[in-house]
């Protein structure tokens, strides 16, 4: 943990593939068969990607399906915010009944992402239980939700904006800004 | 100038007509009814966005399919959903359409969706209301009926994605077609970069050619090479005089047949914007065969509706 009286900048920051690495290991023991991985746009679904590469041998072995999220229509800001502009189709391959939904987002913040990607799965079925993984638990929940699996705990401040970024030769980078009004994850 | 569908941050507001509407926001609405095809799949097909909204069908002239959908959209978002066939109500007793607004305003209702047979009522009823309440166009006499529009447009885009090499054809009664007049908007705005009419001299508008589009009046010529054919219903109701000497007679000439068919490209798509008049505008073995795509375009109905709905009963609009 990090002292949240000196804000962190970029150079201070994890290597994302490094954390990306140290979230398979601890992703490993909880593969088994019945269980899907589904990933949280972007960021989770990125991450998502890079792990069903990581992971490729237990994914097959378990015969473990993928799906992704896209909460815009379960999100609790709707009403002062609207709809984003950018949304796509959540895409769930798979029967969610009875399934155990290892859940993937990038940044852990509030948990208000967590709860919609809840509600929202809950419409296509009954899961037998679900994990919350994320690259990084940056501090500040406002509703009794935490991930379970984390690379790395940062403590933030509420002034800065943590985003996983996509670089163009497909590499995951973590950015740092100061927050701004629309971006809260 | 003032765009009444438009806030001042150029968001939607109230959604009238395709006129008028940057490609930025056509697109928006395209994209996200993209999203909400899915929605009609799952185990529950239902989204929270306009939970404890209340959404009002007023029609002033019946529409069966038009008010299904929209009732559907609206309950699929989670609204509550009041449909009032206004014909035989409160009007046939001399209210005026501003007063029934405003009652069901009093009832808080948060959102209008309105058909009438006068060309310009949604508008007049979105420069009426209070800012926090949207308007939607579903039909304004020979005017616009920009959902039809919109979803005519997404099917396209679902069939034929590349809409800068496409050839368009609109066959059939484009003078009374409201719809027509929302399909070229669309059209044109997006991109596709040649647009037909198909259409006796007397089913067409003065001066449409000014609206960009080719004029045929041979069929045989206009559906040479198109990728899509869009079929308007022959309207019959909104017909004074003898435009046309009888419907035998304009299937002859204008009606769509497998042998017409056979001109236009060979993976073209027909389209029909519903209800349909078999064995006057389009055969039934066209209607019904492998090229035509008028079911998806219900399906793909709500799917544009819940879109426009879900943009205008969010925050104070889109967030672009």
């Amino acid at each position: 943990m990090t002292d949240a009286n000196t804000p962190l900048d970029n150079s201070q920051l994890p290597n994302a593939e490094t954390l990306l690495h140290t979230l398979a290991t601890k992703l490993t023991p909880l593969l088994k068969p019945n269980t899907a991985l589904v990933g949280i746009h972007s960021g989770g679904v990125w991450i998502m990607q890079k792990l069903l590469v990581l992971l490729e041998d237990a994914i097959q072995l378990h015969h473990i399906e993928h799906g992704t999220l896209d909460v815009s229509f379960y999100r609790d800001d709707y009403a002062q915010r609207g709809l984003k502009a950018e949304n796509r189709p959540s895409q769930i391959p798979f029967d969610v009944e009875n399934k155990h939904i290892i859940l993937i987002d990038d940044v852990f913040y509030t948990g208000r992402t967590t709860r919609a990607a809840m509600n929202e799965l809950f419409d296509y079925g009954r899961p037998a239980s679900i994990t919350l993984i994320a690259l990084i638990n940056r501090g500040g929940r406002e509703l009794p939700i935490t991930p379970q699996v984390v690379a790395a705990d940062l403590l933030l401040n509420a002034s800065q904006h943590l985003q996983l970024t996509q670089l163009a030769d497909g590499s995951l980078a973590l950015d740092l800004t100061p927050q701004h009004n629309s971006a809260r994850p | 100038m003032n765009n009444p569908q438009l806030d001042t941050d150029g968001q939607l507001r109230h959604l009238l007509s395709i006129e008028g509407l940057p490609k930025k926001i056509l697109n928006q609405i395209l994209d996200t009814a993209e999203s909400f095809v899915g929605v009609a799949e799952r185990e529950v097909k239902k989204v929270p966005l306009l939970r404890g909204k209340t959404v009002c069908n007023l029609f002033f002239e019946n529409s069966t399919r038009t008010r299904t959908t929209f009732e559907i959209a609206a309950k699929r978002l989670s609204a509550d959903v009041i449909s009032l066939n206004v014909s035989t109500s409160s009007q046939s007793k001399g209210e005026t359409i501003l007063d029934t607004v405003d009652n069901l305003i009093a009832m808080h209702a948060d959102m209008f969706v309105v058909r009438h047979a006068q060309s310009g009522a949604a508008h007049l009823i979105a420069k009426h209301v209070p800012p926090h309440i949207h308007v939607i166009n579903a039909g304004d006499g020979r005017h616009s009926h920009p959902t039809q529009g919109l979803l005519d447009v997404f099917t396209i885009r679902k069939y034929k994605p590349e809409l800068h090499n496409l050839r368009v054809a609109i066959v059939g009664d484009v003078l009374h077609s409201r719809v027509a007049r929302s399909e070229i908007h669309g059209l044109t705005t997006l991109g596709v970069p040649e647009v037909r009419v198909i259409a006796p001299k007397t089913l067409l508008p003065a001066q449409v050619e000014k609206l960009g589009v080719h004029v045929y009046h041979d069929i045989d010529e206009g559906l040479k090479d198109v990728d899509v054919i869009m079929m308007l219903r022959l309207q019959n109701e909104r017909m004074n005089g003898a435009m046309l000497p009888s419907s035998e007679e304009y299937f002859k000439t204008y009606g769509l047949t497998q042998e017409r068919l056979a001109l236009a490209k060979p993976d073209a798509i027909v389209m029909h914007p519903g209800p349909m008049n078999r064995g006057v505008e389009i055969d039934s073995t066209v209607a019904d065969g492998k090229q035509s795509v008028i079911l998806p375009q219900v399906t793909y109905g709500i799917a544009i509706r819940m879109a426009v709905m879900a943009i205008l009963g969010g925050g104070a609009g889109a967030t672009l």
